[in-house]
């Protein structure tokens, strides 16, 4: 048993020789070397390492419920009061540009796609990032500078398993639900406002859903949510486990997780988009 | 009965900041060891790095024939299952009550039934003296309380090597003695190994077996107690008697014109003063790991300073000794041999307390109030 680790330590030893040269590289490109090579690969790693956890059994179903109700909690609210105006903002501007370019009859079908394949997704991500993976970081962070973390690794517990799994598909969970309650919401207030602000008649907004909206439509954007839960989860996790420094640590992770949640959730929306677009085609009229 | 660390050439940095390097040292099995060292020189990143929390830079750490740093995850969690660990602050689980946390090992690790976690749980609340908190949250007790509340949590699956950073942090002087008296008696009916860092000099003094102490990033001497005590090296003379006197300043290390300046005024930190006799093990309990008082220094031809090993009541302890060891059970010396000065006094079948580990803990000394 010894042997093969006899060589692994003599062979970081020998490889430690040739650290002089690469220590001056580190002086220069330190900070970039980090942006740009090591946090993703980090990252990359325990994207991997959570992958795996995801399969060691038992599945933590306490954690993973308390944490889901606790973002529904933080979320929800946020969720309706962002949707409401979001969705007559969508019905007023599409609205109108439809009505002047003739086609008043399909106001009700372009909002339902509209929201349904866009601004719900990014209703999502918003809340997704902004209210969950900002609190989860949180969470994770301050119990890494309470050195809980640590505790829990020395009895035995891994807190990937433990703490980012359930808090991951809790994530993706909510967000799908999220999701459809941002499109339901949303189609209310499109309906409330081309109906009521814009003399639009309630049958030529329901007979139109038919006309362009499709299923896929829906279950893309679910995918989306699905997919941007879980981003927002590992970012958070990751953020969150590498905090360091006191509270302050925690505050500059909160801040950090969200900005790239952003990014990323906005990335993998685009991407996934424009793959829709190549893949499903769209409903003949 | 306790497990061996033997670190080599252990180094570890941060980026740039280089902590310590080069640390070898044996931490024999069951005995008790106390890492001393002025603060910010990695104590902590010491003790994390022996668990497997820090990687370090290089060297080795050999636990039984598995080199921890280099080992898979899944033997490295296995592993950990040896130690318990009671960190700086305590590190505690928020979101859980004193009872749980210190139930958590038990019911991760252990199929034991909700009683039987009960009852465990209770007589280690009882032992840190915590009985009374139990349902009360991390965030609501006093640091001191965290600290022993960890304790608890450290020791609740009878580990073989216990590391402890800071116990005394926190706790007043009445408690620190206490405190000091259940790790004695803890290593007494466990035999597991003990690392415990401490800034208390009362403690360093008279409770371990072995001293280390971690200076200007290495390990300046690790040795039996009566070795460091007895040492005229200056670093660990002025540590060890906490003295201003000597090359350890404010920040780290004192320059020279300071040094030049003392050594003008004649101050020196005169003769070593006596070295007390150790702490013992109560109930009549014999520590396996405990050497023979004033042994290290007969067999290296070492003169004590004079009053050494004579405690308040004027007894002699290096003459008392062998007395007072005929008249005890050694605990779990069955099958290890006695190591290095213990006398060789065959031990008395079924003697006073009739202790075995796994027994109840014995109750602490006054017995009250803590
Ligand atoms: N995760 C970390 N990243 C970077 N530097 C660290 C980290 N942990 C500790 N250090 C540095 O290592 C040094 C030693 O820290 P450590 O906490 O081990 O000191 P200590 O000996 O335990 O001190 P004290 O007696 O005050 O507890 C400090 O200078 C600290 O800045
Ligand atoms: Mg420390």
């Amino acid at each position: 048993m010894s042997a093969p680790e006899t060589g692994i330590g003599a062979g970081r030893r020998g490889g430690r020789k040739g650290d002089g040269g690469s220590a001056t590289f580190r002086k220069i490109g330190d900070g970039a070397a980090n942006v740009v090579v090591r946090e993703p690969g980090r990252f990359f790693a325990l994207c991997l390492d959570t992958g795996r956890a995801c399969f060691v059994w038992p599945f933590q179903w306490r954690e993973f419920i308390q944490q889901a109700w606790f973002i529904v909690s933080v979320t929800v609210v946020p969720t309706m009061l962002v949707a409401i105006p979001f969705g007559g903002v969508l019905s007023l501007q599409v609205g109108g540009l439809i009505r002047q370019l003739g086609a008043q009859s399909y106001t009700g079908a372009t909002a339902v796609v509209a929201i349904v394949r866009e601004a719900s997704p990014l209703v999502t991500s918003l809340l997704v990032a902004g209210a969950a993976g900002s609190a989860m970081c949180a969470d994770i962070g301050s119990r890494k500078i309470r050195e809980e973390i640590d505790a829990m690794e020395v009895l035995g517990i891994n807190p990937l398993h433990r703490l980012v799994v359930p808090r991951m598909f809790a994530c993706a969970f909510v967000a799908l639900f999220l999701n459809g309650l941002v499109s339901v919401v949303g189609l209310l207030g499109g309906y409330f406002f081309n109906v009521m602000l814009q003399g639009g008649t309630p049958g030529a907004y329901l007979a139109s859903f038919n006309a362009i909206a499709q299923l896929p439509d829906l279950l893309q954007a679910e995918f989306k949510a699905f997919v941007f839960g879980i981003t927002a989860g590992l970012v958070a996790a990751y953020k969150g486990l590498n905090a360091k420094g006191g509270p302050k640590g925690v505050g500059d992770a909160v801040n950090q997780t969200v900005v790239i949640t952003f990014m990323l959730l906005f990335l993998e929306n685009f991407l996934i988009s424009t793959l829709y677009f190549q893949f499903v085609p769209s409903k003949g009229m | 009965m306790g497990v061996e660390i033997r670190v080599e050439g252990l180094t570890k940095s941060f980026g740039r900041q280089v902590i310590w390097q080069d640390v070898s040292l044996t931490i024999p099995a069951g005995e008790i060891s106390v890492l001393l060292g002025p603060s910010g020189t990695g104590k902590s990143v010491f003790l994390k790095s022996l668990v497997g929390l820090l990687k370090p830079d290089r060297g080795h750490i050999w636990i039984g024939d598995r080199d921890l740093p280099y080992l898979p995850e899944r033997d490295l969690y296995e592993t950990r299952k040896l130690f318990g660990v009671l960190f700086q602050d305590g590190a505690l689980f928020g979101s859980m009550s004193l009872f749980d946390n210190i139930a958590f090992p038990l019911r991760e690790h252990t199929k034991k039934s909700e009683s039987d976690v009960k009852r465990i749980v209770m007589e280690k609340m009882d032992m840190v003296g915590l009985l009374g908190s139990e349902h009360k949250l991390p965030g609501e007790i006093s640091g001191g309380m965290r600290k022993r509340a960890g304790l608890a949590r450290a020791l609740v699956l009878d580990p073989e090597i216990l590391l402890v950073d800071e116990p005394d942090s926190g706790l007043d002087p009445v408690r620190t003695s206490f405190l000091n008296q259940v790790f004695i008696d803890l290593n007494a009916q466990i035999g597991a190994t003990f690392l415990i860092v401490t800034h208390d000099i009362n403690t360093a003094r008279t409770v371990p077996d072995n001293i280390g102490l971690l200076y200007r990033r290495h390990l300046a001497m690790f040795g039996p107690r009566e070795m460091l005590l007895s040492s005229e090296e200056p670093v660990v003379r002025q540590f060890l008697n906490a003295s201003k006197v000597g090359p350890i300043g404010m920040s780290e290390e004192k320059d020279e014109s300071e040094l030049e300046a003392e050594a003008k005024m004649g101050l020196d930190s005169g003769k070593l003063p006596p070295i007390p006799p150790q702490q013992m093990a109560s109930d009549g309990m014999l520590r396996t790991g405990m050497h023979a008082p004033g042994a290290w220094c007969a067999a290296h031809g070492v003169t004590p300073p004079p009053g050494s090993f004579i405690d308040d009541l004027g007894r002699n302890w290096v003459e008392e000794w062998p007395r007072y060891v005929a008249s005890l059970t050694p605990v779990g010396a069955a099958s290890a041999p006695p190591p290095g000065g213990m006398p060789p006094s065959a031990p008395p079948p079924g003697g006073p307390g009739g202790q075995f580990p796994g027994n109840p803990p014995p109750g602490r000394p006054g017995g009250a109030g803590y």
